[in-house]
Parts: structure tokens; sequence; C-alpha cells
């Protein structure tokens, strides 16, 4: 990593503090920043939050790996969560999965190549009195099928 | 997209309400009267575990600490539970109003909103709601003209972990910590976040307080039965016509809500989610109610063409994921259970050991840390008990004899 590249992630991670404080009940809304950014959270970002928070890196490794939302490994530009939880499930979320998986050439759990979607399963998401849905990033959408899946992610940048 | 926009009918919930009267009503009364009402009405918390409301907050009214904390808690994470979802979007007045009066009540200056990351996109919402409650003086320093009240709201968002829906979970990972539970006792009522007294409460429940501080505790038990007084918020999926929250009174029959809703062929009830009780057809005239089968909300409906052992593997997969691992019945025992559903599937099993996972099962109850692994075995003994013939003995087409 670039030498700039790093002082713009301290200098990030210091404008989150700002925000939300130093103590350590500050961490997660800060990791949640860093992630927002940059779809991951870096061993470098996580070794400068822990500095900033006077903590051991450890102990930010620990609860970046708790939470299904904080990765440690760089995802898509886009998430896609699909909810694969019972009623979902029976109303059809494999066909859904399936579709997607062809239409982006890219399985459930992996990013494509082009870095722009990371699939995932999530659980319950809960709208199961509308589903199958999925989660894009912060967008949630329901009623799902198939064909509407497809199209939702085709518009997205 | 995520409201249904018609007007919500209900005797309790969804009666009536002003925005910030429950407010301009509490600041009238005093702190004890407040607690009296509640403690009248004997209203329970509504997330599942049914403790007495007026309990939780007479022991955080009565603590004395520099901070005290009241927590809303809107991990709504169960699997088919959506009526936090309803509340917080269509009537954020009844939640938040509710969360002022137990600043005033409790003496917390600090309230928390703990919204599960799932549901980031209401976060703007919730926020611009807050900010118009500032505004009008709901919130802020000396609300609504009461010299020396101060109290202000934050949200504070998950990040995708089922088990801190626990109270205790809840408050480490405010803390910045891993959403793992704690040992109770000491409970959050008197060391709570950061060590200071604190209330988590559900949504469902502040919503209830809002309409009892308003219209008496003597009006909120006019509902439901003697020992679980009120409505219930149902989050109702699955296979039926209507889905979507219903209010309804505790006490009514299974039987009665499948007609409602439009259910038909119906073979199979899960109450109270993932982590409730499977019910079958014979105990359809059974009732919801604390005494009875008891439920946070989540009801879902099989019919008979649903495979209910796959609808099991479901849930076990469910709860091997979102198991925080730190302790072994939990932690081992779903994975254990999980592989029994396979060994079950791939005709693979003897009888004496699928006994020997219920016994697992029910240590698991008794063991396990928190709710999360005292509660995950009730699927897979119910669903293997109630549903016995069509996994094991191949009755109507089971196929896994």
């Amino acid at each position: 990593m670039l030498v700039l590249e790093k002082n713009a992630i301290t200098e990030e991670i210091e404008e989150s503090i700002k925000l939300h404080g130093n103590n350590r009940s500050a961490l997660i809304p800060i990791l949640q920043d860093i992630q927002r950014k940059h779809s991951h959270i870096s061993d470098f970002a996580q070794q400068e939050v822990a500095r900033l928070l006077d903590i051991h890196p450890v102990e930010v490794y620990s609860v970046v790996s708790f939470y299904a939302f904080l990765n440690t490994k760089p995802k898509g530009r886009n998430i896609v969560r699909l909810c694969q939880t019972i009623t979902c499930d029976l109303q059809g979320k494999a066909a859904i999965a399936k579709a997607i998986e062809r239409e982006l050439n890219c399985k459930f759990g992996e990013t494509t190549q082009d870095k722009k979607f990371s699939l995932e399963f999530a659980n319950c998401l809960g709208m199961c009195d509308q589903g199958p849905a999925m989660i894009v990033n912060d967008k949630v959408y329901s009623h799902l099928t198939p064909e509407k899946a497809v199209q939702i992610l085709s518009n997205i940048k | 997209m995520t409201t249904n926009k018609q007007k919500r009918e209900g005797a309790v919930i969804f009666s009536e309400y002003e925005r910030g009267s429950a407010i301009k009503k509490a600041l009238s009364m005093g702190r004890d009267d407040i607690l009296f009402e509640l403690r009248e009405s004997k209203l329970k918390g509504r997330g599942g575990a049914g403790f007495p409301t007026s309990t939780k907050w007479m022991l955080v009214a009565a603590a004395k600490a520099e901070e005290k904390y009241l927590i809303c808690n809107a991990d709504e994470g169960e699997p088919g539970t959506f009526k936090d979802r309803v509340l917080l979007l269509e009537y954020p007045e009844l939640v938040f109003d509710a969360m002022v009066v137990g600043g005033y009540t409790l003496g917390a200056k600090h309230g928390v909103v703990y919204l599960r990351g799932e549901y980031e996109y209401m976060k703007k919402s919730l926020e611009d709601y807050l900010e118009a409650m500032r505004k009008d003086n709901l919130l802020g320093n000396n609300i609504l003209g009461k010299e020396g009240f101060n109290f202000d709201i934050s949200i504070f968002l998950g990040s995708g972990a089922y088990v801190c829906g626990e109270e205790t979970a809840l408050i480490e990972s405010m803390e910045g910590q891993r959403g793992e539970a704690r040992n109770k006792p000491p409970y959050p009522v008197n060391t709570g976040f950061m060590g200071m007294p604190t209330a988590v409460n559900n949504v469902e429940t502040l919503a209830a307080v809002s309409h009892i501080v308003v219209k008496s505790g003597a009006w909120f038990k006019q509902h439901g039965t003697d020992k679980s007084t009120g409505s219930k918020l149902l989050s109702i999926s699955g296979d039926c016509k209507k889905p979507g929250v219903y209010e309804l009174p505790w006490g009514t029959k299974i039987s009665e809500l499948l007609e409602l809703v439009g259910a038909e062929n119906t073979k199979a009830v899960q109450v109270g989610g993932a982590s409730g009780i499977c019910l079958s057809r014979s105990e359809f005239d059974r009732t919801l109610a604390y005494e009875d089968a008891a439920t946070g909300g989540s009801i879902m409906i099989f019919n008979e063409n649903r495979d209910m052992l796959k609808v099991l593997k479901n849930f076990m997969e469910f709860f091997v994921e979102e198991s925080c691992g730190q302790c072994t019945p939990c932690r081992i025992g779903n994975v254990k259970l999980l592989e029994g559903i396979e060994m079950i599937e791939r005709g693979e099993y003897t009888f004496s050991y699928i006994k020997k996972l219920k016994d697992l099962g029910n240590t698991m109850k008794v063991a396990s840390k928190c709710g999360l692994g005292q509660s995950s075995p009730n699927s897979f003994i119910s669903i293997l008990d109630n549903f016995s013939d069509e996994i094991f003995n191949n009755v109507n087409g089971g196929s896994h004899a």
C-alpha cells in the first residue's frame, strides 16, 4: 500500500473518531464507517483503529471477525444479501439464487471478477411477509422473482 | 416497498394515539404513579422472555448511579419476525415517546435504539424523526418545560449478529466487544451498559408503555387473558393468503388465527420462530399466551406439501451459523443436531442415536449460557416428535424411512 493511501486511511479514521468518540464503545461505529467506504477493513486499518483507540490490534480483529457485516477481505462494490431463512426459502429463494449466479457468472459466497458484486446469503431479513427478499447495499427489495432480481441488479452501476 | 400503507386495526397497540401524548401525561404524573400503572397493567416483555416490565423499571428506577441507560432492543432477528419493522416505520411515535417516558421514570439521560444491521435502510428516517422531536422539545433539555429533565436518543447500528438480540450480548456489542452473552447475574438492571443500571426493552413493549401511560393499566389489562394481559403483534408468514402483522388479543386460538389469515391445508405452525416450537394439527386448539404457546410474535405456517425435515434443517443451519461459539453446549450441540438431520436425510440413522440427540437437546436447554442455545433444540425436538410419522414412518409420502 502506498504511503499516501495509508495516510488517507488514517485521516478517515481520525474523522470517524471525531464523530463517534475515542472510547471503546465507538469501535463498531468506526469499523462500520471503514467497511462502508472500502467494502472491507484491511489489516492496516485495523492496526490504525487499534492505535488511535489505544487497544490491542487483536481486540479489533476479534470484533471484525465476529460480525457478519464486517469483513477483513475486499468485497465487491455492491453487496447482495439474499435471505436464506425458511419463509423466503419456501417462496423460491433457490431459483432466484441460481438466476443471479447464471447471470453474473459468479457463485454465492464469491465476488464477480469485475468487483462489481459480492453475492451472499443472509439470515432472516425481516421481510417474511413479502418474500423472497434481498438487500443490496442498504436498499431492500421484496416479492422477488428470478427475472425481477436479475433486473434489479442490472440497474445498479 | 417495505410498508403496507393500509390502516392497521387493533385494540391496543394499533389503537388511536396522539404523538407526544404519553410524554405530556407522564410529566404531569409522579414517577411512582407511572410505575404503579405499569404494574397494574401486568405488561410483560414482548421480545419473548416475558419478564414483567414494571419490575425491570422499578429495579432501574431504584438503583443509585451516576448514569442510567434505557435501551430499545430493535435487533429483531428471530426468523419470521417483522413486527418491529412495522412499528418503527409506521408507529415511531409509540416507541420513542415511551423511551422518553422511560428516561423520566428511570432517571436516565440517554436512550439508545439498537437497530439491527439489516434494518440500516430505516436509520435515516428514524434519525429525521428524532430530529423533529428535538425541534418540538420532546427530546433534549428541559423537555416540554420540565425543569431538569434532559433526555436524548441515539441509534446504534448492529452488524449482522442474531445473538445480539440477547440483552447482555447486545450490551457487549454496544461497548465495542464481540456480541457474546454475559454470565447472569448480575443482570443489566444493576450492571448494564458501561456497568451502569440499564433497562433493555423490546420495541413492542415500549409501544405498549405509551398506550398504558395515556389510557391506564386497568384499560390495558381488559384485553388478553389473566396471566397474559394486552395484545400481541403477530408476524405471520408462510403458507397463507394474507401474511403480515396482525394485532390479536392474547388467548387467541391457533385455529382462529389460521382462519383469519386465510391458511388452508395447514400441516404445521411454528410458534415463536426458529427457537420456538412446532405444533401439529392436533394442537391447533392451543392458545397464544405466556402460559400456553408463548411467542415473541413469529408465526410461520406450513401446508401439507412442505417437507418438515427440510424446514428443520433450515432452522438448524441458522443456529449453527448464528451460535456465537463461546459455550460448548451451543457451539457443538447445534452442529451435532444438524448432522443428525443430515443422517436422517441420507437414511443413515438409528432410532437409538436420534434418541441420544434429543437427550443432547435437553442438555443444551439446561447447560447453554444464553437463550440461543437454551432454545435452539426446541424446534429439533418438537418437529421430530410431532412429525415422526412423516419423517420416520413413511406416512403421508415421507421419504426418509
